[in-house]
């Protein structure tokens, strides 16, 4: 993310310096954790201890069964006490996941909570070094050792507080955004919903029915969506990108970009005589492509809000720049085929991501015959097909005569648990719809033989299971493991055999069906590449947003005040979205309810007597934050702005005048790790006598 | 120091072991370090992981103290180009690595010794893969110093 506003200068508050015991002598406490049995099972902590009870500095060394449990934390602020300890290292699992914690337990024994340092001997030590129990031991004793050496020489720092803004971005206005949206506007909080299609919705605003209570989708969502822009707090930006986020937890400054409908939202009135004059007939991809619709239209009708669009690549005012009918049918003059995109900024405090997924389409040629055979269709079409608001008013029928199929197969895990195409996941809801989609054909035609292939059915929900029974055994759908290898067309017909080998009869079967249906899996959403570019939020190896930590932070993301919910973070169904967009907005809305964060003071320092004001670091910062000045003491100076500076430190390691301190990354503490890192080859460091001790060799 | 702690059985062995450090950004090259751990693979103990916000933090002379120091190998990782968590700070990473290649090829380090890579988040078994090679390579190669073995 770019640079931040700077911040007032009072909104910069300063907490009180912790603890009084950070004199400049090091008393060292190290604590080894075993970790039940995930280090202790391969780590000897017991030996760990031992060696850095004699290192330098060290006054106390424990090992702990669980040193984030309260027994282990309570034993930490024993030691502390007892030993008159001022600096704490804890060797146990990532920095990444219990810093935190380790810092409030020892700001409550009265230290700064950054003279801390952790000590990972988990996740880089005993859990990849599993069959080397020596080796691993030595690397632990290593790294305790390197630790010691960077904590001796750890100084507090004192953290900063600014406000939060008390208002939220949500990205995406599927199913997920709509609730994220619906909590925080109800808590009271200002929300902008962005949403880049022309109505909110989403994907499950085209599904037929849900499972496994077999409620009507739009039915229980469109109530939703209504509600959301009748919201006072909420202001809906529909056909709209985020362009740009720049600035930090709390404070972000947002770019959105309002692509131009043609038709001012504020004159349309939605009531269609546009769309009855307009001429254009092309393909409704809302209906995939099962239904026309005009070069001016809603979606599907209950679209929200209800304002219609000029889809401009095919309205014949742009392509021949003739016709003018619709602008003539309207009576609001709402019409204007002048209009352009529009740039609205605003601030926020946090932010939602919610870019949900979308179905994978078979591309490459030769999958099942997707693109080959008219009557091999995917599920999403398939619930267009059986929707009653759809282009048959839910008469199914298949694509090459229209007529009803009375013998239909489901091919599962099409698009997913598959290494060929890289989806190594289960998509989590394939299983489900086919077996509801099965149903409700079976409610409309009894005598319809359906025929599921499947690998293994994952009917994990509550009621899934019920379903499942009820499918197979009250309505007679049969159910076949096994993935077909090989589908042909009858040319005359158009009815498709299935070649497969069912595994658990261990043979080779030929079918025939009329319609062929892929249960086709779920992949990210197309524009949640572009977001995670502008968030700095990263991706799982399946292309989804990562969460911060995959159980105790599971909408939390590595950007702060950012956060995920539903299909963007993994594949999930609809109840399960609906619970994450709730996690994130109770997550946003306690940030904002607080109104102030602390933020890390990993910030960088500068000596104004070594700086020569050579413009480098001004030069290299992305932010802004060093800035050259006239000094009273004559001639040029970089000073640090320290809202700006996120710490980084490319700064500290460019300054030709080691000017510049990155504060915990210092080039002393590192100079020392590097040093304790290589000691049984070039020898002991002792650790600093003075506040400015060089390291030594 | 006295005890386990100087005693280096390794240094005993006949075959060499060699000693890596490696430079890791906080979001993306430690995140995936992490990775590598919670999905337990496996990979040579030879690695000492130092932690940096940023790969950008890596001042050159962290490099090549550590090979003055007996390194017989260094690797600086960083986020993916474009994936910076602070916007460009790999890129600058970057050129100083360029700058360190010639550099060391001049002192007469080969330079399978000294790696930039780009680690994501999301990227465990690359990690794992690079050490594993890394080590590999340096076994091949042999100690830096002589009087190490």
């Amino acid at each position: 993310m770019g640079s931040p506003e700077p911040l007032e200068k009072d909104s910069v508050e300063r907490t009180p310096s912790q603890g009084t015991r950070d004199a400049t002598e090091p008393r060292i406490g190290v604590f080894v954790c075993h970790c039940g049995s995930n280090i202790a099972g391969v780590v000897d902590c017991v030996k760990v201890r031992d060696a850095a009870e004699k290192l330098p500095g060290v006054v106390v060394a424990r090992d702990n069964k669980y040193t984030c449990s309260d027994l282990g934390q309570e034993e930490i602020l024993k030691a502390i006490k007892e030993g008159d300890v001022n600096r704490v290292v804890i060797a146990s699992c990532s920095p990444r996941l219990h810093e935190p914690t380790f810092r409030a337990c020892i700001q409550r024994a009265g230290l700064n909570p950054y003279v801390l340092h952790m000590v990972n001997i988990r996740e880089q030590c005993s859990w990849v070094h599993a069959h080397e129990k020596e080796n691993a031991t030595q690397k632990a004793i290593d790294l305790v050792r390197m630790g010691v050496s960077k904590a001796a020489r750890l100084e507090p720092l004192e953290a900063r507080e600014v406000p939060v803004e008390r208002a939220a971005l949500v990205v995406g206005g599927g199913v997920t955004g709509i609730q994220s949206a619906l909590d925080l506007a109800n808590m009271g909080f200002k929300v902008y919903l962005v949403e880049s299609k022309p109505s909110i919705g989403g994907v499950m605003a085209q599904l037929d029915k849900t499972f496994p209570t077999g409620d009507c989708a739009i039915c229980i969502l469109a109530p939703k969506m209504v509600e959301l822009s009748r919201n006072p707090n909420i202001e809906l930006l529909s056909y709209s990108e985020v362009e740009e986020v720049k600035g930090y937890i709390g404070n972000y400054d947002v770019k959105v970009r309002r692509k131009a409908r043609f038709v001012h939202e504020d004159k349309c009135v939605g009531c269609g005589v546009c769309t009855d004059v307009c001429p254009v007939k092309v393909d409704n991809e809302f209906d995939m492509g099962f239904a026309k619709r005009k070069a001016i239209y809603v979606p599907f009708p209950q679209a929200v809000p209800l304002k219609y669009t000029v889809d401009k690549e095919n309205c014949l005012h742009f392509k021949k720049g003739k016709c003018q009918l619709c602008v003539k049918a309207c009576t609001n003059k709402a019409i204007d085929h002048k209009m352009e995109d529009e740039v609205l900024d605003f601030k926020v405090g946090t932010i939602i991501v919610a870019t949900g997924s979308e179905t994978y389409v078979p591309m490459r040629k030769g999958v099942y015959k997707y693109w080959e055979y008219e009557n091999v269709i995917s599920a999403l079409e398939l619930e267009r097909l059986l929707n009653a608001s759809g282009p048959t008013g839910g008469h199914l029928i298949r694509p090459s005569d229209k007529a009803t199929p009375k013998r239909v197969a489901f091919i599962q895990c099409v698009g997913s648990r598959n290494k060929k195409i890289g989806n190594n996941y289960c998509s989590r809801v394939c299983c489900m719809y086919a077996i509801k989609n099965a149903q409700i054909i079976k409610e409309h035609e009894p005598d319809t033989e359906i025929a599921v292939y499947y690998n293994d059915i994952r009917a994990f929900g509550k009621g899934f299971e019920e379903l499942y029974h009820r499918v197979r055994e009250e309505y007679g759908v049969e159910f076949f493991r096994g993935r077909p290898a090989k589908l042909s067309e009858d040319s005359a017909t158009k009815s498709i055999t299935i070649r497969a080998e069912e595994t658990l009869l261990n043979k080779i079967t030929e079918r025939e069906f009329d319609l062929v249906v892929l249960s086709t899996g779920l992949v990210p959403s197309e524009g949640s590449k572009r977001i995670g570019k502008i968030l700095s939020i990263t991706t799982s190896p399946d292309g989804f947003f990562m969460e911060a930590h995959p159980k105790l932070r599971p909408v939390d993301t590595a950007a702060d005040g950012v956060f995920v919910a539903g299909c963007a973070q993994a594949p999930k169904d609809i109840p399960d979205s609906v619970a994450q967009a709730k996690a994130a907005a109770s997550s946003a809305a306690a940030l904002m309810l607080t109104g102030k964060v602390r933020i890390e003071p990993l910030t960088v320092a500068i000596d104004e007597d070594l700086c020569v004001g050579c413009g480098l670091c001004a030069e290299l910062c992305p932010y802004g934050a060093p800035e050259l000045y006239e000094s009273e003491k004559g001639g040029t100076k970089a000073r640090i702005i320290e809202a700006l500076c996120h710490g980084c430190g490319t700064c500290a390691a460019s300054c030709p005048q080691k000017a510049l301190t990155a504060k915990q990354f210092t080039d002393e503490q590192i100079n020392s790790e590097i040093v304790a890192a290589l000691t049984p080859i070039c020898g002991a460091q002792k650790p600093p006598q003075k506040k400015n001790a060089e390291t030594e060799v | 120091m006295s005890g386990p702690v100087t005693k280096d059985a390794r240094s005993t062995e006949k075959t060499h072991e060699p000693k890596i450090v490696a430079f890791c950004c906080n979001w993306c090259s430690y995140a995936g370090a992490d990775l590598a751990g919670v999905s337990r693979l496996q990979y040579p103990s030879n690695v000492r992981v130092i932690r940096v916000m940023c790969s950008g933090r890596v001042d050159p002379a962290f490099v090549l103290k550590a090979f003055e120091l007996g390194a017989d190998g260094v690797i600086v990782a960083g986020c993916h180009p474009a994936d910076c968590h602070y916007i460009n700070g790999n890129e600058k990473a970057a050129m100083r690595g360029d700058f360190l290649s010639e550099f060391l090829e001049d002192a007469g380090i080969e330079d399978q010794r000294f790696r930039m890579e780009w680690i994501a988040g999301s990227e465990g078994q690359k990690f794992a893969d690079v050490v594993k090679k890394m080590v590999a390579e340096l076994e091949r190669l042999g100690p830096l110093c002589e009087e190490d073995v």
